[in-house]
């Protein structure tokens, strides 16, 4: 980090005041704001706080904790699965009676209920809890209105609703988890008959319930935290911060709320559908059933249409996960290759293109469902074809570091990682994508392969390298290099470790989510691939933990911010004060006269946007 | 609520041409479309695939949607009323709103009583469940549109009647949810006889 420091270029601090100065936008914020009421008491300043930079790092510190949470279940289900015979005696503490130990032999069991109940919490947990709300809610919160130039969001009291509605949702998670008949235990997508039935299986009645209530609360954050985002992205920008100036990190949070806003609603109308033929007797998603031989009352519903409205949903949400890591990863790789961001605007329309495609290709997660397969043959082409922005964006990627003045920070690091995971990832993708293929890759390990790599691990990565570059910007502090290097290069060994053996064992037809494979023929020659799954994920979760060490450690101890611009970056949130007041700018707000990536132009290695451009000058953004 | 309201007031620079807490409520009006538009399509997509009881909607349904649409032009009235502080007509059609409001509310409740009446229960086929369904979240965003009414009309008898932004703002924000509930409905009713065909 010293490196990055020094060799920054960035304008002495005077430049920077007297740039605002000069040319910012006075709308005397300050005037109204002397002594603010609302954040004179440590309740109002660090729990119920409407500041946006606050409600960030609060996103992110529960994100971290539910990530833990949903890491340790995978270790659990992972040592289940490479150890079948092993005893999980020692369990027993933590898990209670989802351990049941043998009276003769003394060896413990993972209860086969509980295995289901840790896969289903696991996933949901990692989806929505850490990569939804971890990721698009700490920065989109942190850095909409630094960048883009304003005081804070649209509303910094539905922002303050929106974490707490986040807090609840896991609250009542939390609480699912130590119900006599367990959490929910169907999948993280929750198909009818295993949630509409109660008596389903035991995770179907007080665990299902409070899943639906867990979510909708969810949703709820969801909403309102897009609703500000959206009006605070095409609303409160700054002077001169038109859309083509915005920088790619803001294109992708603003699409990322607009697709959440236009898809979870249709989530919700699901759990509504769910939450009736849960109680009231109704039969939307049900159609003859038996259950214990008994023949069931409800009639004339479908399943089917379950999973219609779950995964027009479900695709957009994997892109409400990646793409504000892919705005990120612009930004870091841009920045610490010290090169502009190649094709700007090729990106911003392949990000629109990703996010309008995203709502016609669901069904690619339905071939096997047994919808029409002259149906399926239209959503083929449109997955096919959203392998063509994904590759533009890759592409730019790889071009904007290439022939950079590349510093090898934690954060470019995983800049580069990411790239690499989205690129093994993607291209398994266009396997699934041919209907042809996915008969026979359909809930197999080559699809946990797929979307662990392409959504898991490149989303963690697009968070990584956002927590590294902007922890400064959190916490005035920076995290330890070496340690970030550490847990780089463990992660990125051990994330390929543990996925890239899933997609022999998917094309050799191993199901995904069975309790033991030991005690099938044509599997049991896998034991040991199973077993280096599952060392290798212990030791990514031990890489975890140097993350965890360092990032608590810096807050307190780590290297001291210096200047403002450590990077000589060009975006707005770094000419803000190092302990940033609230409010963001002490004085005017900056004004904007040129796009984000100056980088290396006219001789001078970085050109802040708040810099004019000089006579005759082009701005590469309008 | 009160330093809320503040903080924007002072946030929202006036350079745009919408107030960001407008601009928020079309938004999210976006994102309840799309809560209904998901419903309705459920609604075909089961219709498509068969074994369809078919009924005549509740009559009490038409007579409600005149109810709504005539509160929406109240609640407009009142709002140029108070526009122009023309304080009485101001108050009473706010008033005469919101009652209208609650009527709506009660005649959609006695039409469900209707569709029972006639042997189509929540719980049977899904075409009655999905009209109960439909219509009763309908009711619970109309039920939101009291509540803001109710706010509403506290304004307009405990303070002063005076139309400064931010006031104006405020019944703004309340008259276009109310509209666009009205109009979700007319969407909603126009769904149910086109579908039923
Ligand atoms: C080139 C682009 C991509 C294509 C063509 C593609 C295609 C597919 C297909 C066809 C499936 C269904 C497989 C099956 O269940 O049989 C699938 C599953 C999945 N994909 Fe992708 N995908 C792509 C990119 C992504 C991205 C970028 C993400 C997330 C960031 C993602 C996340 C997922 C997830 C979460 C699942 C599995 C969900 C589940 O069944 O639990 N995919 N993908
Ligand atoms: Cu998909």
């Amino acid at each position: 980090m010293a490196t990055a420091a020094n060799k920054s270029t960035a304008p002495a601090q005077h430049d920077v005041d007297l740039l605002i100065e000069e040319y910012g936008y006075d709308d005397h914020f300050h005037e109204h704001h002397e002594g603010d009421k609302y954040q004179s008491n440590f309740f109002t300043t660090y729990i119920f706080s409407q500041d946006h930079k606050m409600i960030a790092r609060q996103f992110l510190i529960t994100g971290m904790f539910w990530a833990v949470i949903g890491g340790l279940m995978s270790l659990v289900f992972r040592l289940q699965l490479g150890f079948p015979e092993e005893s999980l005696a020692w369990l027993k503490p933590v898990l209670g009676k989802w351990i049941t130990i043998n009276a003769d032999t003394g060896l413990g069991t993972l209860a086969p209920e509980f295995y289901y109940a840790l896969v289903t919490m696991h996933g949901t947990i990692i989806v929505f809890f850490v990569l939804t709300a971890g990721l698009s809610g700490t920065f989109s919160n942190l850095l909409i209105p630094l960048q883009v130039g304003a005081r804070d969001m649209a509303s910094p009291f539905l922002n303050m609703l929106s974490y707490w509605f986040f807090f609840m949702a896991g609250l009542v998670m939390f609480f699912s988890l130590f119900l006599s008949t367990g959490p929910f235990a169907g999948g993280w997508t929750a198909y009818p008959p295993l949630s509409a039935l109660p008596q389903a299986s035991s995770g179907s009645a007080g665990g299902m319930t409070l899943w639906l209530i867990s979510l909708t609360f969810f949703v709820v954050s969801v909403l309102l935290g897009g609703v500000n985002y959206i009006t605070t992205v095409l609303n409160l920008r700054t002077k001169g911060m038109n859309m083509w100036r915005l920088p790619l990190t803001i294109w992708a949070f603003f699409v990322t709320a607009v697709l959440g806003l236009l898809s979870f609603p249709v989530l919700v109308s699901g759990f509504f559908l769910l939450i009736f033929d849960r109680t009231l007797g109704t039969s939307f998603f049900l159609n003859e059933i038996f259950v214990g031989g008994q023949a069931l009352d409800h009639v004339g519903g479908s399943p089917i249409l379950y999973q219609h409205l779950f995964w027009f949903l479900g695709h957009p949400e994997v892109y409400i996960i990646i793409l504000p890591a892919m705005g990120i990863v612009s930004e870091v790789l841009s920045v610490h290759s010290r090169k502009p961001i190649f094709g700007y605007k090729a990106m911003v329309f392949s990000i629109l293109a990703i996010g309008f495609l995203s709502f016609i290709v669901w069904a690619h997660h339905m071939f096997m469902s047994g919808v029409n397969p002259f149906i399926s043959n239209f959503f083929v082409v449109f997955t096919l074809i959203i392998a063509v922005p994904s590759a533009v964006k890759v592409f730019n990627w790889i071009t904007t570091i290439y022939g950079g003045n590349i510093r090898f920070t934690s954060a470019a690091l995983f800049g580069v990682g990411f790239v690499s995971m989205f690129i093994s990832g993607g291209l398994t993708g266009i396997f699934l994508g041919n209907s042809a293929i996915d008969i026979q890759m359909h809930d197999t390990y080559f699809v946990v392969a797929h979307f662990h790599i392409v959504m898991g691990v490149a989303a963690f990565f697009g968070m990584f390298a956002g927590v590294y570059h902007w922890f400064p910007k959190m916490f005035g502090r920076f995290m330890n290099e070496t340690m970030g290097k550490v847990h780089f290069w463990g992660t990125m060994i051990g994330a390929y470790a543990i996925f890239w053996p899933m997609h022999y064992l998917g094309m050799a037809g191993v199901p995904r989510r069975y309790y033991r494979f030991d005690n099938f023929d044509t599997f049991s020659h896998f034991s040991a691939m199973n077993q280096f799954i599952t060392v290798a994920a212990i030791l990514v979760f031990a890489m975890q933990i140097i993350f965890i060490v360092n990032f608590f450690r810096s807050i307190w101890f780590g290297k001291k911010m210096t200047s403002r611009n450590p990077y000589g970056a060009n975006t707005l949130e770094w000419t803000t004060p190092i302990d940033v007041p609230h409010g963001n700018w002490p004085g005017k707000i900056p004004a904007v006269q040129r796009w984000a990536y100056d980088y290396g132009k006219g001789g001078e290695e970085n050109v802040s946007q708040i810099v004019p451009l000089a006579e005759g000058e082009h701005d590469q953004g309008h | 609520m009160n330093t809320v309201a503040t903080t924007n007031e002072t946030v929202f620079t006036g350079r745009n041409k919408i107030h960001p807490h407008k601009f928020a409520l079309y938004v999210a009006c976006a994102s309840i479309v799309m809560l209904f538009t998901a419903f309705t399509s459920a609604y075909i997509v089961r219709q498509a695939s068969g074994n369809w009881l078919e009924f005549r909607l509740p009559d009490l349904f038409f007579v409600n949607t005149g109810v709504i649409l005539l509160s929406s032009l109240t609640l407009q009235t009142s709002y140029w009323s108070f526009k122009r502080d023309k304080k009485e007509a101001y108050r009473g059609l706010l008033t005469l709103s919101f009652l209208l409001g609650l009527t709506f509310l009660v005649l959609q409740y006695k039409a469900w009583q209707s569709m029972a009446e006639i042997g189509v229960m929540l719980d049977g086929n899904p075409s009655g469940s999905f009209i109960y369904l439909i219509s009763g979240v309908h009711a619970a965003h109309v039920l939101g549109g009291i509540a803001a009414l109710f706010v509403a009309l506290t304004h307009a008898f405990i303070l002063p009647v005076k139309a400064t932004p931010r006031r104006t703002l405020r019944f703004e924000l309340v008259l276009i949810y109310w509209h666009f509930v009205g109009f979700l409905w007319l969407y909603l009713l126009g769904f149910f006889v086109v579908s039923a065909g």
